[in-house]
């Protein structure tokens, strides 16, 4: 009773929960200051989309479909037609990223392992009117980072 | 030297008067802008983040540019606003707050206007600011900016009471109300500061001030998860930007009050040698620093208080405090050999 008066009266808990706030201010900060500092990325982060070659510089895509059909979004169109050599390529392999959720069924659904989410995340459009990258794009950003995307099917080879 | 001040008298009255009141507005404002960065750093530390550190070295440019960009954003006036009350609203909630400035003592000599009821001026004016709050809300038309501004209403005159009754506890202890002499007489060192004696006075004026400013836990009035932003939801650039300068103008006026009244003023801990080296303006603004980071040590801690709770500790719990409290200093001062402890 008499404790519970005290208590009450000078504020006790007040003055507690202002101890706990300060000594909060002389932790440690856990900031990562971002365009300079960043954390790592799991081997299974669903970036931006790449298309993939064979080492002999062939293109893995086979124009199956199987990307477009699974994809939930309808984000992907493909048009197909045959090579010279006899073989069935894409024509046109359009991702629209404005409607892209970043999934990955297409990666899980592809016989090729052609298509494939890298661990970019900072890119930007300039335009609103369109969000769409075309298979030259997609080609050029699998050229420039198959290192990194070989290295992390790799770590995650495993587990798939 | 002497030539400054020959001249300095040449000058007409209205140029000196101009002169003295910038000096007391100017580092007032640039207190002002670096309070809110100083609000945002602490906040940030107690979040175990680190605050705004892009603009300028450790982000001390940072009200600078805030600053800047409320200058030049356009101010928007709503259509069905009351255009006159719409603009003037900002001006009568930021003018009490510099006005209440002339009588604060700085030091001993160091005062604008020593008039000699000056603690009553400044309970005048911190109640003026109300009307900035209650007229925005009316002149806005907007549902949410009305109820801001009646619960604005509500809880300054709420606490209003409790503020006065804490006041009337210290000037029955310095037995004066001006607010130079309420400081000399807690000269002689910390055991004479009206802290001690005043302790509930003390703790309801700060608490009071809190309500009193619209600062968390009291800040119904803003209650963003609520009412979006209270009585300023209509307001944009300038307009807003003054609003913000009235708040933290007032949140700094409550801790050179809270200093002047309860912790000594200009005066220094001790009358011994470490302390007495200090001059007295840096024991005031040091004890204004230190009152003025508990403002924001409150907000980062505790929850937005409920309506009717503000109501009830309002009403039910200050003002009987305070009331009893001036009847125990009344007691004590003329029937105790404690009286003079009590002033």
């Amino acid at each position: 009773m008499f404790k519970r008066i005290f208590n009450t009266w000078f504020l006790l808990e007040l003055v507690r929960g202002l101890g706990v706030t300060g000594g909060y201010f002389f932790r440690k900060k856990f900031t990562i200051q971002y365009p300079d500092e960043k954390t790592p990325k799991s081997p299974r982060f669903r970036g931006l989309h790449a298309l993939r070659r064979y080492p002999n510089g062939e293109e893995r895509c086979i124009a199956c479909k199987l990307c477009e059909a699974v994809c939930p979004a309808l984000a992907i169109t493909i048009e197909s037609e045959e090579r010279d050599d006899g073989t069935r390529r894409t024509t046109r392999y359009d991702i629209d990223l404005f409607k892209c959720i970043y999934c990955g069924f297409c990666e899980e659904a592809c016989p090729v392992d052609s298509i494939v989410l890298t661990d970019l995340h900072e890119y930007h459009f300039e335009t609103g009117a369109s969000g769409t990258i075309s298979k030259l794009d997609l080609l050029r950003i699998g050229d420039t980072h198959e290192g990194a995307i070989a290295r992390a099917r790799e770590a995650d080879a495993e587990y798939r | 030297m002497t030539w400054l001040l020959a001249f300095w008298a040449e000058l007409p009255l209205i140029v000196q008067l101009g002169v003295k009141i910038f000096a007391i507005i100017g580092p007032l404002m640039v207190a002002v802008a670096y309070y809110t960065l100083a609000e945002r750093k602490v906040i940030g530390y107690m979040h175990v983040r680190i605050g705004p550190n892009r603009v300028g070295p450790r982000g001390l440019l940072q009200p600078i540019a805030d600053a800047v960009k409320l200058m030049f954003k356009e101010m928007i006036v709503p259509t069905n606003a009351d255009r006159y009350l719409f603009i003037i609203a900002p001006i009568l909630a930021l003018a009490p707050a510099l006005g209440a400035w002339a009588v604060v003592p700085f030091t001993d000599t160091l005062v604008l206007a020593d008039i000699n009821a000056s603690l009553l001026y400044v309970l005048a004016l911190t109640s003026m600011g109300v009307y900035g709050v209650v007229v925005a809300g009316w002149a806005s038309n907007s549902k949410y900016a009305f109820l801001g501004a009646m619960r604005s209403a509500a809880q300054i005159v709420s606490y209003e009471i409790a503020m006065g009754f804490a006041l009337v506890g210290v000037l029955m202890a310095a037995g004066s109300l001006n607010l130079r002499e309420i400081v000399l007489a807690q000269s002689g060192g910390i055991h004479q500061w009206f802290f001690i004696p005043l302790f509930p006075l003390f703790l309801v004026y700060l608490i009071s001030g809190v309500a009193e400013t619209n600062r968390s836990p009291f800040d119904v009035a803003e209650g963003e998860s609520e009412i979006v932003a209270g009585f300023h939801v209509e307001y944009s650039g300038m307009g807003f930007a003054v609003f913000f300068l009235a708040e933290y103008a007032n949140m700094l006026l409550i801790s050179a009050l809270t200093v002047l009244m309860f912790l000594g003023g200009w005066h220094a801990p001790a009358q011994i040698p470490p302390f007495v080296w200090v001059p007295g303006l840096f024991w005031f603004f040091g004890k204004l620093a230190v009152v003025a980071f508990l403002f924001l040590w409150f907000r980062a801690t505790f929850p937005r208080y409920r309506y009717d709770q503000i109501m009830r500790l309002g009403w039910k719990v200050f003002i009987p405090v305070t009331l009893v409290w001036i009847t125990v200093i009344g007691v004590a001062k003329f029937f105790t050999p404690f009286g003079h402890w009590f002033g």
